[in-house]
């Protein structure tokens, strides 16, 4: 009985199958996934797949990016603001090699992508082919899932599996390796979403019990606190965790990428956690009775020395991913599952709270941090600008409703720490890997992805000068990307720790820089360089009411340092104040 | 947290899958963790594959790596055990000169007391099985190499639990 159904279905499927290339089964089931932008550029083995993007360019639009590395994080920035998979398409060899820094940053940030790579054809793998490499053995530690097509029937099957995994659970990157003969090759095209896989098991059961402990530990915290991380964010959970915290008063920080959750100006936000985080949720780390982790896996950036690390509290870890449960911090009670299903199932089992003494005690060590740090950044009396002055005047003129695309090193800490936000999504940075060079590329996913919203990137001069040859990318496709780069002359947060950990030895940390506002010119954007106070309101001004792309060169103070600080491998409550 | 090093063999069972072998040894290297010795096979499941490897470290880090291997797409279940809960063999092939079965009375004594079988015998040399623990291998290895070993090959570790593992159940409640 069953045979005879399979063996009907295979019939009705039969008639619904149109015959067709490799290639353009693989532009249809990109079409299928909903996708409509993708990042990418071309080269010999994947020439059969842009022929047929180029056919079909009316219904799905190819990006060309000046480097592959650019198509990854263009792919993570459309995927970050978005929520939906990016998608990045290189060629075989030097193409997919340069694919892995944003491979490897997806991976560490949990973000869905698909990344379809061409492979010399089948009869030519293993023989050191021209432009051959093995993409699938190299990016098999960094990949959440990989695999190498070399018929094109096994196409719509294991690209369904690739959205699929890319997107459920915990997100991460996939990468799809598709010979040339394969992409050539005809066949009987039909497409099936993929439901599930029999090995993979995206979400863990959420056990009851679990959720009955968690709650009595926060029930009966005298003074609790909640660090969250971008497991809100990616679970779609802001709504729930926000009345979670409502509900309890518990005093709320957050890790570099969850921040945006909900809103900075929210009374029970306390601010970050980690290196460069504010003074008191790090300090009272190591105070509080229960710690709530959500969505967050305990980096060292976040917790400094474990040994030392909120020894004196219960740990409760809201986590989708069992293998992060007791990674770095033991914990005392393990909530597994999804966040937003979690949180809501948590709602009615916890007792309404405002721990109006316990959060006092971050209020008055806000206005210690105030007083060494924030007053110098934001409001300085000193000649040179600072970073943080500038993040201020980009606040006010947008009013937090900017999505803030970061590189990496002492303007991340900065504008993470700055910035503020009215909407979830709206910090895009990369995190757990620390690539420069992320921030130009991936603003201009973000920009696509969301072309209503200001986007702005913000870099360092180091970082910048890592991919700024996207500037053609959005000079091309006209992408509306607001540009600051803070420029101190610098590698900036290497510079402070040799200022502070090699006794000012500044090896290889000074740069003698382009005319950045020439080469911004030279591929035809409006640019502008400030370095004086009062030029500073009139240019950011200009920037945010640029219809178009827009670069603002923003010359800083040379040897300023981001404090406060935890040195590396300290104890999180002997953060440095200066 | 438990510092003390042992010796763990560990089942995985898997999609059988080109790759799959990469990715999880990928979870030793990058911890800097030798992989003392690897086998696989088919297992009682059909289509599934089992992966047996043995190494030693701590319990702590053990479980850290379950984990992160039963987060792999392919991967359906992982197991760690020690060796008191496991039932363990290797095997080993030794090639030796024919001349000496015949000129050496004391090596007939050795096969006949580990209990090992002849494989196949010509002219120019014979071949000798042996199933066991590793320490029964290696004193076959010393006794034999005093009259020499033209070849020697020693496979990895094989070994089923004393305890069930609840594998199929869980692959049948996959399917439904």
């Amino acid at each position: 009985m069953k045979e005879t159904q399979t063996l009907k279905n295979k019939a009705q499927n039969k008639d619904a199958s149109v015959r067709i290339t490799g290639s353009e089964a693989i532009v249809k089931c990109l079409l299928e996934e909903n996708v409509k932008t993708v990042y990418g550029y071309p080269g010999g083995a994947i020439m059969p797949l842009y022929d047929e993007f180029y056919k079909y360019q009316d219904k799905i639009h190819h990006v060309l990016t000046r480097h592959e590395q650019g198509a990854t994080h263009a792919a993570q920035g459309y995927a970050r603001i978005s929520g939906d998979v990016g998608v990045a398409i290189a060629t075989s060899g030097p193409g997919a090699t340069n694919l892995i820094t944003g491979i490897a940053d997806a991976q560490i940030d949990s973000t869905p992508l698909v990344c379809i790579t061409g492979q010399v054809p089948s009869h030519l793998l293993g023989s050191d082919a021209f432009q051959e490499t093995d993409i699938v053995g190299i990016s098999t530690p960094v990949t959440k899932w990989n695999h190498q097509i070399t018929k094109a029937s096994e196409i719509p099957e294991v690209l369904a599996k690739a959205f699929y995994i890319a997107k459920s659970g915990r997100p991460g990157p996939v990468l799809i390796d598709i010979t040339k003969d394969a992409q050539f090759e005809e066949f009987d095209f039909n497409y099936e979403k993929c439901k599930g896989i029999r090995s993979y098991k995206p979400v863990p059961k959420t056990d009851e019990n679990s959720l009955v402990e968690a709650a009595k530990l926060i029930n009966e915290a005298k003074k609790p606190l909640i660090v969250w991380g971008q497991g809100v964010i990616l679970g779609k959970a802001e709504k729930e965790f926000k009345a979670v915290i409502e509900k309890t008063g518990i005093p709320s920080a957050w890790t570099i990428l969850g921040v945006s959750a909900i809103p900075t100006s929210h009374p029970l936000n306390v601010g970050m956690v980690g290196m460069h985080g504010n003074y008191a949720p790090n300090v009272l780390t190591n105070e509080c009775d229960v710690l709530i982790a959500i969505g967050m896996r305990f980096d060292d950036r976040v917790t400094g020395n474990l040994a030392t690390y909120a020894k004196q509290a219960k740990i409760v870890h809201f986590e989708i991913d069992p293998a992060e449960v007791d990674k770095n911090v033991k914990t005392d009670v393990a909530v597994l599952g999804d966040a937003k299903d979690s949180l809501e199932k948590l709602l009615p089992l916890l007792k309404e709270n405002t721990h109006a003494e316990w959060r006092q005690k971050f209020k008055d060590l806000y206005k210690i941090e105030f007083e060494k740090v924030i007053k110098n950044d934001l409001y300085p009396t000193k000649e040179g600008l600072t970073m943080g002055e500038v993040l201020k005047e980009i606040n006010t003129q947008t009013k937090g409703e900017a999505a803030i695309v970061s590189d990496v090193g002492q303007h991340q800490m900065v504008a993470c720490r700055y910035a503020e936000f009215n909407q979830t999504k709206s910090n895009i940075t990369s995190g757990g890997l620390g690539t420069m060079g992320f921030g130009l590329p991936a603003a201009i996913g973000a920009k696509m992805a969301a072309p209503e919203r200001e986007v702005i990137s913000i870099c360092g001069d180091g970082g910048y000068q890592m991919t700024i040859q996207e500037l053609g990318t959005i000079f091309q496709q006209k992408a509306a990307v607001k540009v600051v780069v803070l420029n101190n002359d610098f590698l900036g947060m290497v510079r402070q720790w040799q200022q502070l950990f090699f006794d000012k030895r500044y090896a290889s940390t000074e740069m003698v820089n382009p005319d950045f506002v020439a080469i911004a010119k030279g591929y035809y954007l409006n640019a502008k360089r400030v370095s004086k106070r009062e030029e500073l309101a009139d240019a950011v001004a200009e920037m945010v009411a640029s219809k178009e792309p827009y670069f603002l060169e923003v010359c800083v103070e040379k040897e300023d340092n981001v404090f406060p600080m935890i040195p590396s491998g300290a104890t999180v409550s002997d953060i440095r104040l200066e | 947290m438990d510092k003390e090093i042992k010796h763990f063999t560990v089942s995985i069972y898997t999609e059988n899958n080109i790759g799959l072998l990469n990715r999880i040894s990928a979870i030793f290297q990058r911890r800097h963790i030798n992989v003392e010795s690897l086998n696989t096979s088919r297992s009682e499941i059909e289509g599934v594959s089992r992966f047996t490897l043995v190494v030693d470290i701590t319990e702590d880090q053990m479980k850290k790596i379950i984990g992160q291997l039963e987060r792999q797409v392919e991967v359906i279940k992982a197991y760690y055990h020690t060796d008191e809960e496991t039932i363990y063999q290797i095997s080993a092939m030794f090639k030796i000169k024919s001349d000496l079965l015949f000129e050496e009375r004391q090596i007939q004594n050795i096969i006949k007391e580990s209990n090992a079988r002849i494989v196949t015998v010509n002219k120019e040399f014979f071949v000798l099985e042996k199933s066991g623990r590793k320490q029964e291998i290696d004193l076959l290895y010393r006794e034999l190499s005093a009259f020499g070993i033209m070849q020697f090959v020693r496979s990895g570790r094989i070994a089923v639990t004393k305890n069930q593992m609840e594998i199929s159940k869980m692959l049948e409640a996959f399917q439904h």
